[in-house]
């Protein structure tokens, strides 16, 4: 790898004398361990001054070593905290970890440099405890703020049968309550102005329009925005800690609720970074199986967005049309998988089944139908006079802000970037595909709209080259970490058999190592940071979701415009709060 | 004596007849709705569902009569009366045929106006006296809203008053014999309709109630048969828009074959129906637009519409 050899390099030569330490991982991506007093040094550097800067904060977590046993060529402790960070114009990301010993928890926060740390700071906080020093309001993010002890921390239970009876005197339950009390105070908001009286409004976390359990606070000079706090965590449901727990094979299914519009399109970054750890090529079938499968969720995924989009700025009728087409393509995805909503599908190594008989019929019925209905839509949402009114030149963002604050996917396509995970990043045999990248020129709530529309057709495209070009062979890797691994051999000699056995009873043990992978998931990029330490469980699963970064930019731009502005400007974000809150 | 008998058995029939209407209303709005949008709609109760409304009534009799702890109570339990009483009101004046109405007002125009723009009283006290922050919202998008449309709806009407020379509504619908004003009026239709569907709040005017935004505005606080009234007063509401509609600028009752009557059925019914399909069709425009479009667009075209007809009424002598 050159461009690996490249960027370290480029490290090296310009902090010449530092301990820099380099790790191997299995995915490939240059990781450096820097020392905790150079950390802000180094990101400067990456960010502002470098040719081909590292303009995206990609992710940002913490890692508790304490029970790591393998941790060869990587410096001493007790956690690790990871900056991952990505560069548009290279294409290349970056993994930068920095070691933090138990008696001395805390680091410089990196929100100077990028204000869209401060969420991923929280939660490194609310997680594990690390404290980062200079954040202007670290507190918790996703737990509850009368929560007790860091989840993500090895000690901490992971199930509530470990914890004492749940109980909920009314003492309890009022602190409970007065937490979620808002003090503009504490956020540096005034009560009053110049000549106006503002007016807090708490909209969520139950409220029509918020997509879930979102809550945000608004500042209101009568029906305008002056300010507001998105509050996150209703939704947490400790998906990562999970992943600790589960073996390999059995977290699937829980992968599938992480974007649950997305269906099986959540378990193909994770099957990825197993197989990238367990060395599993898998057969070409496979491969487009999968595509055809994650394009068929994309389409559903779209669908509800648009419906819900129109419904948003109050026009009601078009939801129900895109449901039953996705009602259509329901039926479709259940004939394959016998799941509609959450197949959990995607094995390690391969799929569940076979494609069933007659696959192809449903499909071609499917991508020859639906054209025709978007064309309808095109006119009714798209075209419409009024809805233009709502969304044109709204909740606008740079291509340099959306980098800036990690947004991915349609939403950093709606401002003109061309980038595109399946064009730029090709996996699970994307490269093969003929497609276009869909793009928009203004990044306002009507080009993020217009870009997944766009989209559904191109994924109907990639659709029909599955359908016309499916390969033979098998739907499983033939790889002993395949799971279940293939059967045919078992009755036939013992240690296919005692293979076997222990894939299926214990689950695999997938070798000792570090991936991340990412894919063009349907609201962003979605990716999984898989730590094995030689065990039949992973030691850290890291879930980089694209809709947390996509909500912590609401207040950016959404501020001077009206209640019913923010409506559009949250239903264009598309997100599901499960996807934020993991 | 038995004047006052027949009277009050005309007014009780009338009453029932409209309730019974603003709630066969709701059914027919849900299921044309429901073939609209691809979907059934409520069909269990009765043939057609066509009960549904019943159900709901009776359900909505028997919950609890609850005020928040926080509401200001009378006003609370006023508001919702105010928009029943001011839209049956008003409804009052309008003559179903010849000789149907309960009263033929020498003004029955003006107090039409006057009753709708008092129902304005309902949602914004509601929304006031409900202290809920989203009520409230409801309530000044509400008060903004009909103090703007209110100007030109009446402006929107003295077209028709000048060709007809009357504000008696049977008078009105008598001068349109050779031809319904909705062809010399039809700028004047357009800005009243806009302005009907304005002042009952229905999408895509419905910004008082948004839920998407305000989760239902000045009624958030509303349940029970308190809220059922906001309902039902909703309703009256589309009808007498729509009766109000057939009668200056579609002739009325009048019409060939048919017994007066079915004709006017028939045209309000064709009406509502218009109006829920733009329920059907229309996204909602944002509050500053919606304020822009009364103020720059509409109020211009009732004056232009005035002052044509005026114009055309001096020059040809009417």
């Amino acid at each position: 790898m050159d461009q690996r050899i490249g960027i370290e390099q480029e490290l090296l030569n310009r902090f010449e004398g530092e301990p820099l330490l380099s790790q191997k991982t299995a995915d490939q991506i240059p990781t450096l361990w820097l020392p905790r007093d150079r950390l802000l040094d180094v990101l400067r550097f990456l960010k502002l001054e470098i040719e081909g800067p590292f303009l995206c904060l990609y992710d940002l977590f913490g890692i508790d070593e304490r029970r790591r046993a393998h941790r060869e060529g990587q410096p001493e402790a007790d956690y690790a905290l990871v900056y991952h960070l990505l560069s548009y114009d290279r294409n290349q990301d970056l993994r930068l970890k920095v070691a933090l010993s138990e008696d001395d928890l805390g680091l410089p926060s990196i929100t100077s440099l990028w204000p869209a740390a401060a969420w991923y700071e929280c939660e490194a906080w609310d997680m594990f405890g690390i404290e980062f020093r200079g954040h202007p309001h670290l507190r918790r993010i996703l737990t509850p703020p009368t929560w007790e002890g860091h989840p993500l921390r090895k000690d901490h239970p992971a199930r509530a049968t470990e914890l004492p009876p749940f109980r909920l005197p009314s003492e309890r339950q009022e602190k409970e309550q007065e937490a979620l009390r808002f003090d503009p105070a504490y956020w540096g908001m005034a009560r009053h102005g110049d000549n106006t009286d503002f007016m807090f409004l708490n909209l969520g976390p139950n409220h029509p329009s918020v997509h879930g359990v979102f809550r945000i606070i608004l500042q209101l000079d009568g029906e305008e925005i002056v300010d507001c706090v998105p509050e996150i965590g209703f939704h947490h449901r400790a998906a990562e800690k999970m992943g600790e727990r589960q073996s390999w094979h059995s977290f699937i299914p829980y992968t599938d609720r992480i974007d649950y519009l997305g269906g099986v399109m959540n378990n193909l970054p994770y099957v990825l970074a197993v197989e990238k750890l367990a060395g599993i090529q898998v057969p070409e079938r496979v491969k487009c199986i999968r595509v055809m499968l994650s394009e068929l969720f994309r389409i559903a995924s779209h669908l509800v967005f648009y419906g819900t989009f129109s419904q948003d700025v109050g026009q009601l009728s078009p939801i129900f049309y895109m449901f039953i087409d996705r009602e259509k393509l329901f039926g479709i995805i259940e004939a394959i998988t016998g799941a509609r909503m959450h197949p959990g599908w995607f094995r390690i190594g391969g799929v569940a089944q076979d494609l069933p008989r007659g696959w192809e019929r449903m499909v071609r019925e499917f991508i020859d139908y639906l054209p025709a209905r978007l064309d309808q839509y095109e006119k009714m949402v798209m075209d419409n006079g009024l809805l233009k009114q709502r969304t044109v030149g709204i909740g606008t963002y740079s291509t340099a802000e959306a980098i800036e604050w990690g947004v991915t996917g349609p939403g950093l396509r709606a401002t003109g970037l061309d980038w595109d995970w399946r064009k730029h990043r090709p996996y699970s045999g994307y490269e093969n595909y003929d497609f276009e990248v869909c793009t928009a020129a203004n990044g306002d709530c009507y080009d993020r709209c217009r870009v997944r529309v766009d989209e559904i057709r191109q994924s109907l495209r990639i659709i029909r080259q599955c359908l016309e070009h499916m390969p033979e062979g098998p739907y499983k890797a033939d790889h002993p970490l395949t799971t279940p691994p293939p059967k045919e051999r078992t009755m036939e000699d013992i240690e296919t058999l005692i293979d076997h056995f222990l894939g299926v009873s214990w689950g695999p043990v997938i070798p000792p190592g570090e991936a991340s992978v990412g894919v063009e998931a349907t609201k962003g990029n979605n990716s999984y940071h898989l730590i094995s330490d030689g065990d039949t469980v992973s030691y850290r699963t890291r879930i980089r979701t694209p809709s947390f970064a996509h909500l912590q930019m609401i207040p950016l731009i959404s501020r001077g415009l009206m209640v019913s502005d923010l409506i559009a400007i949250i239903a264009s974000i598309d997100f599901v709060m499960a996807d934020v809150d993991r | 004596m038995a004047d006052v008998f027949r009277v009050l058995a005309q007014i009780g029939t009338t009453i029932t007849v409209l309730l019974v209407l603003a709630a066969l209303l709701i059914w027919a709005e849900r299921r044309l709705l429901g073939l609209w949008q691809d979907r059934l709609g409520p069909n269990r109760v009765g043939p057609f569902g066509i009960l549904q409304s019943v159900a709901d009534m009776i359900k909505i009799f028997f919950k609890e009569d609850w005020v928040p702890p926080f509401a200001e109570k009378p006003v609370f339990i006023f508001a919702p009366c105010v928009v029943v009483i001011t839209m049956l009101m008003a409804l009052a004046v309008v003559p179903f045929t010849p000789t149907l109405a309960i009263v033929d007002l020498n003004v029955g125009l003006l107090f039409f106006l006057a009753m709708s723009a008092l129902a304005a009283y309902s949602t914004i006290l509601a929304g006031w006296s409900s202290n809920n922050k989203y009520s409230l919202l409801g309530g000044m998008r509400s008060a903004a809203q009909m103090i703007s449309y209110d100007v030109f709806m009446g402006l929107s009407l003295m077209g028709v008053v000048m060709l007809a020379g009357s504000f008696n509504l049977r008078e009105i619908v008598l001068a349109q014999q050779g031809l319904w004003y909705i062809v010399p009026q039809f700028l004047g239709f357009l800005v009243f309709l806009v302005a009907g569907l304005a002042e009952s709040h229905r999408l895509p005017f419905d910004l008082p109630e948004a839920e998407h935004e305000i989760i239902a505005g000045f009624h958030t606080e509303y349940s029970g048969m308190k809220f059922g009234l906001f309902f039902v007063g909703e309703y009256l509401g589309v009808l007498l828009i729509a009766a109000i509609t057939v009668i200056l600028f579609l002739g009325g009752w009048q019409g060939p074959w048919l017994p007066p009557f079915v004709w006017f059925v028939l045209k309000t019914a064709l009406l509502v129906a218009f109006i829920i399909l733009l329920r059907a069709a229309l996204p909602r425009p944002r509050f500053d637009q919606l304020m822009s479009i009364g103020w720059k667009l509409m109020l211009p075209l009732a004056l232009l519409n005035l002052m044509i007809t005026g114009a055309v009424a001096l020059a040809g002598g009417l």
